[in-house]
C-alpha cells in the first residue's frame, strides 16, 4: 500500500468518504436494532389484550363463566378466544425442572474434570473437540437422536422426561464451556494458597476453587436453560405437537411446551389466532428476558473481580 | 501437581473416589453424545437405503420428495437446493449487516455505545426461532415481501431467508467482533499514527488482519442457516419439487424432517427411516462447515499468539 492510495482526492472528498462509511456502519447496526423493536412491537400490539384477560383490562367488571378465562391457566381450545396456554406453561416448567436437575451435575462435573483434573493428552483433546462440534450440531438432529435413544431405546416414550433429557444434551456443550470459563477465571494463587496450607488437591479444588466459580457457573447454566426453553424443533419428535390438552402429572406424561403451542397456533390462518399466538410469544419472551436478567444480576452481584 | 507430603497420613476418602469417578464420566458424556448421534443416524439411515423401495440413485437424482404419498418418491435434490437457496438469502442479509455491525462495535463505537448495543445483540440472539418464524409469516411476508415483490405467495423463500438472516446477524457480528479485537492494538495505532483515517484503518488494516476470523464467522453463520428449522418450517412452505423461484414456497431438509415426523410415521416404516437419512445428510453438511470454520479460526489465533 503506497501513499498515493491512502491520500487519494482532496481533503474534502476524503472527509465525505469517511462520513459515508460511518453512515453505512450506523445503518447496519440500526437495521438489527429496528428489526428487534419491530418484532417486539408487533407481538405486543397484537397479543397484549389476549394475554391480559378482559377482566384485567377493565372491559368487564366480573369474570363469568362465559367470558374468556385467564390465558395463562386455561386449556387449549379450538376457539381462538378461549384457547389458553396452561398445559404448555406447565410443560415448560416441567422441562425446566428436568433440565436443571440433569444439567447442573453433568455440566459442572464435566467442567471441573476438564479444567482441574484432566491430563493434557489426546483423549482430553478429543473430548474438547467433541464439545466444539456438538455445539454446532443443528437442534433438529438432537431431536432425532432423542427420538431414537430416549423415546425408543430407553423406553421413556413420548414424555416430558424424554423432552427434558434431549434438551439437556442440547445445552450441555454450551454449559460445560461456560462453566470452564468460570473455573478458569479463578486465579492460580487460590489453588496454590490452599495447597500451601496443607490441603489435598481434591480439597483445594472442591473447597476453594469451585465455590468461588459457582456464580459464573450458575450464570452459564441459566443462559443455557433459557436457550433450552425456547427450543421447538427437538420437542416435536417427543410428541409434543399432538393435541395435548392436559397437565403433565408424572415425568412420563405426554406434554406440550410454550414454543410448541405457539407453533401450533401460528399454523391457523384466522386473525384471531394471530392474537393468541402473540400472547404466547409474549409469555415466552417474558420468561427468556427475565432469565437473562437473572443471569446478569448473578454475574454482577456475586462474581468476584480478582 | 501432586501433594504427597502429608504430615498426618491422609488416605483418599471413598467420597473423593466416587466424586472423581462421577465427574470423569460427565466429561466422557461429550463423546457419548457424539457417538449416540452418529450411531442412531447411521443405523436408521442404513435401514432406509436397504429398503427395496429406495435406491441410492433415486435419493441423489430424483427431483421430488414425497415420502407420505401413495407412490412415494425419495429425492433429496429439491430439499438440498431449497436449503442452500434459503441459506444463501440469509447470508446476503446477515454477512454485510453482521460484519459492518462488528466493525462499528470494535472500531468506532464508544465504550458506552458498546455497552448498550451488545446486550441488544444478545437479546436478538436469544429470540426463539419459532418467534422469528411467526415474524416472517405475519410481518415480513405481508409488509415487505408481498408489498415490494409482486407474485409472492404466503409461504415464500425470501421471507424465510430474510428471517434466518436476521437470526444469524448476532452470530456473525459477535465472532467477527472477537476477531477484530484479537488483532494487536499496535497495528491500529501504527496505522492511525501514519496518518490514515479511521475508515482506511478499518478497511485496509484491521479487516485483512482479522480476515480468517471473519471468514470463520461467515462459515458458521452459513452452517447455522442450513440447520435452522422452525423459521423455514413456518414461513418457507412445503413445495416438494425442484423450484428456483424465491417468491414461491420451498421445502428445506429441516422442514421436511419436521413435516414427515408430524405425519403418520410408525417406527420401522420407510418414511420413518427417511427422517434419519435426511438427518445424516444435514449432519454431514453442517459438520464439514463447522470443522472448516474451526480450522480457519484456529489458524488466525496462532498468528497473533506469542
Amino acid at each position: 500500500m503506497n501513499n498515493s492510495q491512502l491520500l487519494k482526492g482532496t481533503k474534502k472528498e476524503r472527509e465525505l468518504k469517511e462520513l459515508a462509511f460511518l453512515s453505512i456502519l450506523y445503518l447496519c447496526v440500526t437495521v438489527a436494532i429496528v428489526t428487534l423493536m419491530t418484532l417486539i412491537y408487533d407481538v405486543v400490539s397484537t397479543g397484549y389484550n389476549r394475554l391480559l384477560s378482559d377482566y384485567e383490562l377493565g372491559l368487564i367488571n366480573k369474570v363469568t363463566i362465559d367470558n374468556p378465562k385467564d390465558f395463562l391457566t386455561s386449556l387449549d381450545s379450538r376457539d381462538p378466544l378461549k384457547a389458553g396456554i396452561g398445559p404448555a406453561f406447565a410443560g415448560t416448567i416441567w422441562l425446566m425442572i428436568i433440565v436443571i436437575a440433569a444439567t447442573f451435575p453433568l455440566g459442572a462435573g464435566a467442567a471441573i474434570y476438564l479444567q482441574e483434573f484432566a491430563p493434557k493428552n489426546k483423549l482430553t483433546r478429543f473430548i474438547e473437540l467433541n464439545l466444539t462440534n456438538l455445539a454446532g450440531v443443528p437442534s433438529v438432529i438432537y431431536g432425532l437422536m432423542g427420538l431414537a435413544v430416549f423415546v425408543r431405546l430407553a423406553g421413556f416414550g413420548r414424555s416430558v422426561l424424554s423432552g427434558g433429557l434431549t434438551l439437556t444434551l442440547l445445552i450441555l456443550p454450551v454449559v460445560i464451556v461456560a462453566s470452564r470459563e468460570a473455573l478458569k477465571a479463578v486465579p492460580d494463587t487460590i489453588r496454590q494458597g490452599a495447597l500451601a496450607l496443607g490441603s489435598t488437591r481434591f480439597q483445594a479444588i472442591f473447597r476453594q476453587v469451585v465455590p468461588s466459580a459457582i456464580p459464573g457457573m450458575v450464570t452459564g447454566m441459566v443462559l443455557g436453560l433459557s436457550r433450552a426453553i425456547g427450543e421447538t424443533a427437538p420437542l416435536i419428535f417427543m410428541g409434543a405437537l399432538t393435541y395435548v390438552n392436559y397437565y403433565p402429572v408424572t415425568p412420563l406424561s405426554g406434554f406440550t411446551a410454550i414454543p410448541i403451542q405457539v407453533y401450533n397456533w401460528v399454523g391457523y390462518p384466522q386473525t384471531e389466532w394471530k392474537n393468541t399466538s402473540s400472547a404466547g410469544i409474549m409469555l415466552l419472551l417474558g420468561l427468556l428476558l427475565s432469565m437473562n436478567a437473572l443471569a446478569l444480576i448473578i454475574r454482577n452481584r456475586f462474581e468476584k473481580d480478582w | 501437581m501432586t501433594n504427597n507430603l502429608n504430615l498426618s497420613k491422609v488416605k483418599t476418602k471413598p467420597v473423593e473416589t466416587i466424586v472423581k469417578f462421577f465427574i470423569t464420566m460427565s466429561a466422557f458424556a461429550a463423546i457419548l453424545i457424539s457417538i449416540a448421534i452418529v450411531f442412531t443416524l447411521l443405523t436408521e439411515a442404513i435401514n432406509f437405503f436397504r429398503d427395496p423401495a429406495v435406491t441410492f440413485k433415486e435419493y441423489f437424482t430424483a427431483t421430488r420428495w414425497t415420502p407420505t404419498f401413495k407412490n412415494p418418491v425419495y429425492g433429496v435434490l429439491p430439499l438440498v437446493s431449497s436449503t442452500l437457496y434459503i441459506a444463501l438469502i440469509a447470508c446476503i442479509i446477515s454477512f454485510p449487516l453482521g460484519l459492518f455491525s462488528a466493525i462499528y462495535l470494535s472500531e468506532f463505537a464508544s465504550r458506552r455505545t458498546r455497552k448498550i448495543i451488545k446486550p441488544i445483540m444478545e437479546i436478538l440472539a436469544g429470540v426463539p426461532t419459532v418467534v422469528f418464524g411467526y415474524f416472517a409469516l405475519n410481518w415480513i411476508t405481508p409488509n415487505i415481501v408481498q408489498r415490494f415483490i409482486p407474485g409472492s405467495g404466503v409461504f415464500n423463500a425470501i421471507s424465510a431467508g430474510m428471517a434466518v438472516g436476521i437470526m444469524i446477524i448476532p452470530t456473525v457480528a459477535s465472532i467477527s467482533d472477537d476477531a477484530l479485537n484479537a488483532v494487536p492494538k499496535s497495528l491500529r495505532m501504527g496505522s492511525l499514527a501514519l496518518g490514515s483515517t479511521r475508515r482506511i484503518t478499518a478497511l485496509k488494516i484491521m479487516l485483512p488482519a482479522a480476515l480468517s476470523g471473519i471468514i470463520a464467522s461467515f462459515i458458521l453463520g452459513f452452517s447455522r442457516a442450513i440447520g435452522e428449522t422452525m423459521i423455514v418450517t413456518i414461513a418457507g412452505g412445503q413445495y416438494p419439487e425442484l423450484n428456483l423461484d424465491p417468491r414461491k414456497a420451498m421445502y428445506t431438509i429441516t422442514s421436511s424432517i419436521v413435516n414427515v415426523s408430524l405425519g403418520d410415521t410408525p417406527h420401522g416404516t420407510t418414511a420413518y427411516n427417511s427422517l434419519f437419512a435426511l438427518g445424516i445428510t444435514l449432519f454431514i453438511m453442517t459438520f464439514i462447515l463447522n470443522i472448516f470454520a474451526d480450522y480457519i479460526a484456529r489458524k488466525y489465533r496462532k498468528e497473533y499468539e506469542q
